[in-house]
């Protein structure tokens, strides 16, 4: 009884964690004339799901930082020039303040659910 | 044959034409050199609506408090250095220091920056640790190696100047005499120090006379091959960022002290170019004593300091006119002198 009970907990865990890998969605944010937009248009808050990844994508012709020391997630991904793209995933639930920290009117909230 | 028949023009006659109009053309900048295209005019010149929180409106009666303030010794602990003594309007609201002098004539780490535009900032201070201007302004004051004035004492003795309590009241009616109230009256006088014009905001007006060839051809470097404008862009050539410049003698970690992202190691905030000629020496450590020494600098590249260096600072391969050009251009953002009335401070009765 307690092997068939390991084995059915094994593969419900292994069905709950391949759905949420298809669910977990790609979002775009980019960088343009100094401001966070998503599909041209500014953001300041966008709410993702826990599993989600962000392309943080530089469409300006300089550098942008984009960088977050909230409690939920630190990162830094460094200077990159036009037409770069990097990611993060929000692993956790709750709220990251994200930044650029050349341009610091570049500023957004992720809320991840 | 045919063509022998046709009467000859008068040769002298000919180069007589060509010699006048290329006298014309030179005499007139706006024929010799291109017209700002209307993009341009709009990005460069200086909007007249100032910036300005909805708790501190500027009126009449704020702005002369402010200035009152700004101009007074009983600010500092000592009660002989003012606002004005580091930002004194004189010396283009800077102190022409290599970096500024507090109290006991302590050398500090920074230069003082110029108050000039500062209502049109998203950050306050070289390394941006104030929001805002009403959060900056007590800041001098305070400090223990600037003012060292305790405000709760500032209080005391401001409210036993009778011309100060009612001004206060009259401007700042719910704040009266307080902290809060020095702050917004200090900012709502620095917000009034704005930019005047220069002469390439009349080129750029559409006026013919004021703008030489060179400064026109130096704003086309600046905006081309010098790159100055990914930091020094729009009307007060800014871009409200912080970059390392590489300037060989810093050692200052600047804004990396606020935010410890790697990039911001030695970064300081882009400064306005409003006025530059007027604010000498350069850097927010001072280290160059002129334009063309800053010129030379960013056309160098920089060095790594503190194991960082902006990406965008990379050498330019100037060539000597191109120098010239851009030098010009700098000495054309200086704007009309426009005379400072000193106020006569409220007495002790």
């Amino acid at each position: 009884m307690f092997i068939g009970n390991y084995i059915k907990l094994t593969i419900a865990s292994l069905l709950v964690s391949i759905s949420l890998g298809i669910n977990a969605a790609e979002h775009t944010v980019g960088q343009l004339e100094k401001q966070f937009v998503k599909d041209g248009v500014l953001v300041e808050k966008m709410t993702v799901n826990v599993g989600d990844t962000i392309h943080f994508k530089n469409q300006d012709p300089w550098f942008h930082n984009i960088f977050s020391l909230s409690d939920l997630k630190t990162f830094d991904l460094g200077s990159y020039p036009k037409g770069e793209s990097k990611s993060v995933v929000f692993d956790k639930p709750g709220i990251a303040e994200v930044e650029c920290a050349i341009h610091p009117q570049m500023f957004m909230e992720v809320e991840v659910k | 044959m045919f063509f022998n028949d046709k009467p000859k023009p008068n040769k002298n006659r000919i180069w007589l034409f060509i010699i006048v109009l290329l006298l014309i053309v030179s005499a007139n900048p706006i024929l010799a050199a291109s017209s700002p295209d209307e993009g341009t005019i709009g990005v460069f010149l200086r909007s007249d609506i100032i910036p300005q929180p909805s708790y501190n409106r500027m009126t009449p009666e704020r702005v002369e408090l402010g200035k009152k303030l700004f101009f007074d010794p009983r600010l500092s602990g000592s009660n002989w250095i003012s606002c004005a003594t580091c930002h004194n309007p004189a010396l283009g609201w800077s102190d022409g220091l290599k970096t500024a002098i507090g109290v006991n004539m302590e050398v500090l780490e920074r230069s003082t920056p110029t108050i000039l535009n500062t209502a049109y900032l998203i950050r306050q201070f070289w390394d941006g640790r104030a929001k805002t201007m009403e959060e900056q302004a007590l800041g001098p004051i305070e400090s223990k190696v600037e003012m060292d004035q305790d405000l709760d004492e500032l209080i005391v003795e401001l409210k036993a100047v009778p011309e100060y309590v009612k001004l206060f009241n009259e401007a700042y009616p719910q704040d009266g005499v307080s902290k809060a109230a020095i702050a917004k009256a200090i900012s709502s006088f620095e917000r009034s120090i704005v930019s005047t014009d220069s002469a390439f905001d009349r080129w750029l007006k559409g006026s013919p006379s004021t703008m030489s060839k060179s400064a026109i051809r130096g704003f086309d470097v600046f905006r081309g091959k010098a790159r100055c404008v990914v930091c020094h862009s729009g009307f007060n050539f800014v871009d409200n960022g912080f970059h390392n410049i590489g300037l060989p003698g810093n050692k200052d970690e600047g804004r990396y002290k606020i935010k410890p992202v790697k990039v911001l190691k030695g970064a300081f905030k882009t400064p306005t170019l409003r006025d530059v000629a007027l604010t000498a020496p350069y850097m927010h450590n001072g280290e160059f004593d002129t334009l063309e020494q800053v010129i030379e600098h960013y056309n160098s590249g920089g060095v790594e300091n503190l194991g960082n260096l902006d990406p965008n600072i990379k050498p330019l391969k100037l060539t000597k006119k191109e120098k010239m050009d851009l030098l010009d251009f700098l000495l054309s953002l200086t704007g009309d002198t426009r005379p400072i009335t000193v106020p006569v401070l409220p007495t002790n009765h």
